[in-house]
């Protein structure tokens, strides 16, 4: 703390050193006239005895350890001289650089929080997601999330396995809440024992769902998460203990979890035990999403070693009931892949966010190069005061660090202000960007992304502070005191750098504009691809659910729902009502099947490959807009006589019977002991996972159907085809309706199919956005800099047209003297360029659709599209050039 | 008159002799100057300037402290006193250079025979 101290009082310090040396002198002056000299001799020789003042008072200074510190901070009171001196340069340079970092820092802020932060859970190194393939299923490459686990799996594993500290598995779901205000649809999480002590994050208050609540038929308990906690019982403690009412059974609320906290990705409204009955359990069941915690030093190959290990032990240990064989899963090939549970949230995001992070640097490098040129303009017209400083024994090292200095500080200054920028953008970010962005809720400005940005804006002024420095200031700069002031004729040498810089800038903005190009082809294909419906802005759709402990009996769900399509079409403006498993891009887990047809041989042990599954009720197409390719719809008498129809995809058709009108009237079932069900229509292929992904092959059967297992579809959504959908007085009669059937129904996901639609192109518009913007800041920032780059060459080539026009050149050679050689620039940029953008958009051939890395559409179009800007951008300068007037020009020697 | 030696003191010489000076009375630059050159009879050629920046080297070390006080001339005047880390210093560096004129004067002594 000493030194700090003294370092606030060295102004004193050196004021007392001076008046001791002062006093010094005069007592010997005093003394010496004393002894009889005059004042002038002894003033002299006093001084003499004394030494150089100046170099004493300069080491006894240095004593003290500042000389570093004074340069420095006469380098930073010269640099902010200098900036003052020259506001147009400061404020042009500095939103130049605050605009790059600004945008950089914001991009940061997400990858930082998205990708490199660790999750929300302690240890959460340690954290997996037992994350499984089975190649040999046929089908299930479909499944987003490889093979899941079944209960039995989950039993097997958590009892037999040697690298996990604990695991369990856990799976999404909704239930109607009732008895507290209006009917409401919640967002659940069952899970199993171990979910718990795998995430390690305690309750806020109460406890954990405990292994005694596992039990079967045991206690009904619940968890509340942190937000319904607050939305439905404001926050209160009293809440341990009182029970609610979850698909009309009553349980009691145990504990409640802190803010923030999601199981993995999913937020959760109510969270309650999964309560497997052990005894009852098959192998098959295949719908829950593993986790687990990895023993201190247990790794990822390890573990998958260990459950590899393990599938023969569940193989023996259950069964798919008398007489199947239960080693017929050795043909799925079931291969373990754990994931780090991060590496699982984060998915295919990553990727898109280190190309817009990539993206947005390059844009910060255009901005740099312009910013060099500035500097280097500037440089040049301070070339003569650099060479007297050289001239007075400055070294060229502290000439360059009093530059570097300068442009460091231009760079702070820019962070500050991008700082600022940074956090507008973050929220625009956060506004724009896809919402199943995973994390999206952590993104935020930490410590981390200003140190970031720190660390940016000071690099970046040193990497455009240097080239100037070193050109300049280096050993060479020192003959500029002979030629700076004269008006020589630019030589090439002087003009290099600043080229260089111009053709590296177009280089750069024609890949940005490149990968922009490509999104925009990309989106205009996504826009083509048929969605399976036809005008969703007018297409309303919601979810209801029929919880069987509401009602049990399946005809009665059916009814219901039936009901239900009767009051809705009655509803003013409804044009057809009709209601499905799901929607296409709904986002909701799909159902799969196996499905075996009649005319086809399936040898022995083999299973039937899974198809994805929906129940359609009649007249759903009609009112979805999908179209029927051949056949026709099941009707409802068929329905309620569970009269075995089935309808099939046009894929699915053309794979089993070659035509779409060749399937109708052929047979399929699921099982082996289900009827034959006859295929009565082919529906047209519908994109069910997205635009982008290939339309699955799929079975539609009716809402009601022979099935042990699921003979009706108790969650379903309803869709409405009206002029009125969306409307706040057409959602009130809808809802009317609905509870005019059964007043203890909710409504989940009410929206119109247009927002489905939007959240599922999300992330390529995310993307089209970013690039987009990137790509028109390099395309502004660029031009910029070919402009300044020709006018500063056409004034200094001033003397050099004059004397040209003055021989007889006319306007138009000097106007195109002076475009051929921006031209030029430009088309060795946009040479370069090509080239790195070959390369390059490779890297984001994940993102596209319907076009090509290379599409040469877009690739032409964006090199004619920066030639052309580029040829405006030397126009004005070059017009300028013609007006020069050869008197004026020449009379400046 | 004697002829000074033109010659340099070795490092840490100065500041040793003003410790020692210090350690008798408290004094003030100037002071100090006559003093060393009126004791050493001008032998010591010093640049009188030199003083100074050995002062704040031990003003940083803390060797001495300094108050401002009044001169014989009725001047403010930086009067400079030992520390106690000072005054221990000096004893070391005292003893060390002891040793070392013991060694140097051991081997220019005249060999013994």
């Amino acid at each position: 703390m000493n030194w700090l101290k003294q370092l606030f009082l060295r102004r004193r310090l050196y004021d007392d050193l001076d008046e001791e040396i002062a006093f010094h002198l005069e007592e010997r002056i005093e003394e010496l006239v004393a002894g009889g000299m005059s004042l002038k001799e002894a003033t002299a020789a006093a001084r003499r005895e004394f030494g150089n003042v100046e170099s004493i008072r300069e080491t006894a200074r240095e004593a003290w350890g500042w000389r570093w510190l004074e340069d420095f901070s006469g380098d930073l009171r010269f640099g902010l001289r200098m900036l003052r001196k020259n506001p147009g340069f400061t404020v042009i340079s500095v939103l130049t650089l605050a605009f790059g970092i600004g945008a950089n820092a914001a991009v940061f802020s997400v990858v930082n929080s998205v990708l490199l932060k660790p999750l929300n859970y302690p240890k959460a190194g340690e954290l997996v997601a037992l994350h499984q393939t089975a190649p040999g299923a046929e089908g299930l490459a479909e499944f987003e999330n490889g093979l899941l686990l079944s209960p039995s799996m989950y039993f097997t594993y958590s009892e037999h396995n040697r690298t996990f500290q604990s695991l369990g598995v856990w799976i999404t779901g909704t239930a109607n809440v009732t008895g507290l205000a209006e009917p409401e649809q919640v967002r659940t999480v069952a899970v199993s024992d171990g979910v718990f002590e795998t995430l390690g994050v305690p309750p806020a208050v109460g406890r954990w769902l405990s292994q005694a609540d596992q039990v079967p038929n045991g206690p009904q308990s619940v968890m509340l998460s942190y937000g319904y906690w607050q939305r439905r019982f404001g926050g209160d403690r009293a809440v341990i203990g009182r029970n609610i009412i979850v698909d009309s059974l009553p349980r009691e609320i145990v504990g409640v979890m802190p803010k923030g906290f999601r199981f993995v990705d999913s937020d959760f409204d109510l969270t309650a035990p999964l309560a497997f009955d052990r005894d009852k359990l098959i192998l098959a069941g295949f719908g829950f999403h593993g986790i687990g915690r990895l023993k201190p030093r247990a790794t990822i190959a390890e573990a998958n070693a260990d459950l590899a290990r393990m599938l023969p032990i569940w193989m023996d240990s259950w069964s798919n009931g008398p007489g199947s064989n239960p080693h017929i899963y050795e043909t799925w090939r079931i291969t373990p892949m754990i994931r780090p549970l991060k590496q699982e949230l984060i998915g295919n995001v990553g990727e898109l966010l280190w190309v817009v992070m990539v993206t947005i640097g390059v844009v910060m490098l255009i901005a740099c190069a312009n910013v060099t040129n500035l500097l280097l303009v500037r440089v040049e017209v301070r070339q003569q005061e650099l060479a007297v400083r050289a001239a007075l024994g400055a070294g060229w090292t502290r000439i360059v660090r009093t530059l570097l200095v300068e442009s460091a500080m231009l760079g702070l200054i820019g962070g500050v202000v991008g700082v600022g920028l940074a956090y507008s953008g973050v929220h625009f970010l956060v506004a724009i960007g896809p919402s199943n962005l995973p994390r999206l809720n952590e993104i935020a400005i930490d410590a981390r992304t200003l140190g970031f940005t720190f660390v940016l804006s000071v690099l970046s002024g040193l990497l455009f502070g240097l080239i100037p420095a070193l050109k300049y200031a280096g050993p060479r700069g020192r003959s500029a005191l002979q030629s700076a002031g004269r008006t020589v004729s630019a030589s090439l040498e002087r003009h290099r750098a600043r080229n260089l810089l111009v053709v590296g800038q177009v280089a750069m903005a024609l890949v940005l504009l490149m990968s922009a190009g490509l999104m925009i082809r990309t989106f205009g294909a996504l826009r083509k691809v048929d969605p399976g419906f036809t005008d969703p802005q007018h297409l309303q759709v919601m979810r209801i659910s029929i919880p069987d402990s509401l009602i049990a009996e399946p005809e009665r769900v059916t009814r219901i729902q039936n009901e239900i399509l009767d009051k809705l079409s009655a509803i003013q403006g409804v044009k057809s009502v009709g209601f499905a498993s799901a929607m296409p891009m709904e986002g909701v887990d799909s159902d799969w099947d196996e499905i075996f047809a009649q005319d086809k041989v399936y040898s022995g042990d083999l299973i039937a490959p899974l198809r994805l599954y929906k129940n359609i009720s009649p007249g759903f197409l009609q009112a979805a807009g999908t179209r029927l390719v051949a056949g026709r719809e099941m009707t409802w008498d068929e329905v309620y006589a569970l009269r075995p129809v089935v309808m099939v995809s046009e894929n699915l058709a053309r794979e089993l019977w070659g035509t779409p009108s060749a399937a109708v009237g052929k047979h399929l079932r699921e099982f082996s002991n289900m009827p034959w069900h006859e295929v009565v229509g082919v529906i047209q292929d519908v994109p069910e996972k997205g635009l982008q992904e290939k339309a699955p092959e799929i079975v539609y059967w009716a809402p009601l159907v022979q099935n042990r297992f699921a003979p009706t579809a108790r969650t379903a959504t309803f869709v409405i085809r009206s002029g009125r959908a969306g409307t706040e007085s057409f959602l009130n009669e809808v809802r009317a309706a609905v509870w005019s059937v059964n007043s203890e129904l909710p409504l989940a996901s009410v929206r119109t199919m247009q927002e489905v639609y939007d959240k599922s192109v999300a992330r390529t518009s995310f993307t089209l956005v970013m690039l987009g913007i990137a790509g028109g800041m390099a395309l502004v920032l660029g031009t910029i800099g070919i402009y300044g780059v020709m006018s500063y060459t056409v004034s200094q080539r001033k003397r050099e047209i004059g004397i040209r026009l003055a021989l007889g050149a006319q306007g138009g050679d000097v106007l195109q003297m002076v475009l051929r050689q921006g031209t030029k620039l430009a088309l060795v940029g946009v040479a370069i360029g090509i080239g790195a953008a070959l390369g390059l958009t490779r890297l984001m051939a994940n993102l596209l659709y319907g076009v090509t890395a290379h599409d040469p559409l877009t690739f032409v179009a964006v090199a004619a599209l920066l030639i052309l800007v580029a040829l405006l951008a030397c126009y004005i300068p070059a017009r300028r050039a013609t007006l020069v007037d050869p008197m004026v020009a020449l009379r400046y020697e | 008159m004697k002829k000074p030696i033109q010659r340099d003191l070795f490092p840490g010489a100065l500041e040793m002799m003003i410790l020692r000076i210090l350690k008798r009375q408290p004094m003030h630059g100037y002071a100090l100057v006559q003093h060393i050159k009126r004791t050493s009879q001008d032998l010591l050629q010093i640049e009188e300037g030199s003083l100074y920046p050995a002062l704040q080297r031990l003003l940083k070390a803390e060797f001495v402290k300094a108050e401002w006080g009044v001169s014989s001339t009725n001047r403010r005047v930086r009067i400079y006193k030992l520390s106690a880390a000072g005054a221990k210093h000096l004893e070391r560096e005292v003893s060390s250079f002891e040793r070392m004129l013991e060694g140097i004067t051991r081997v220019l002594a005249p060999e013994e025979s």
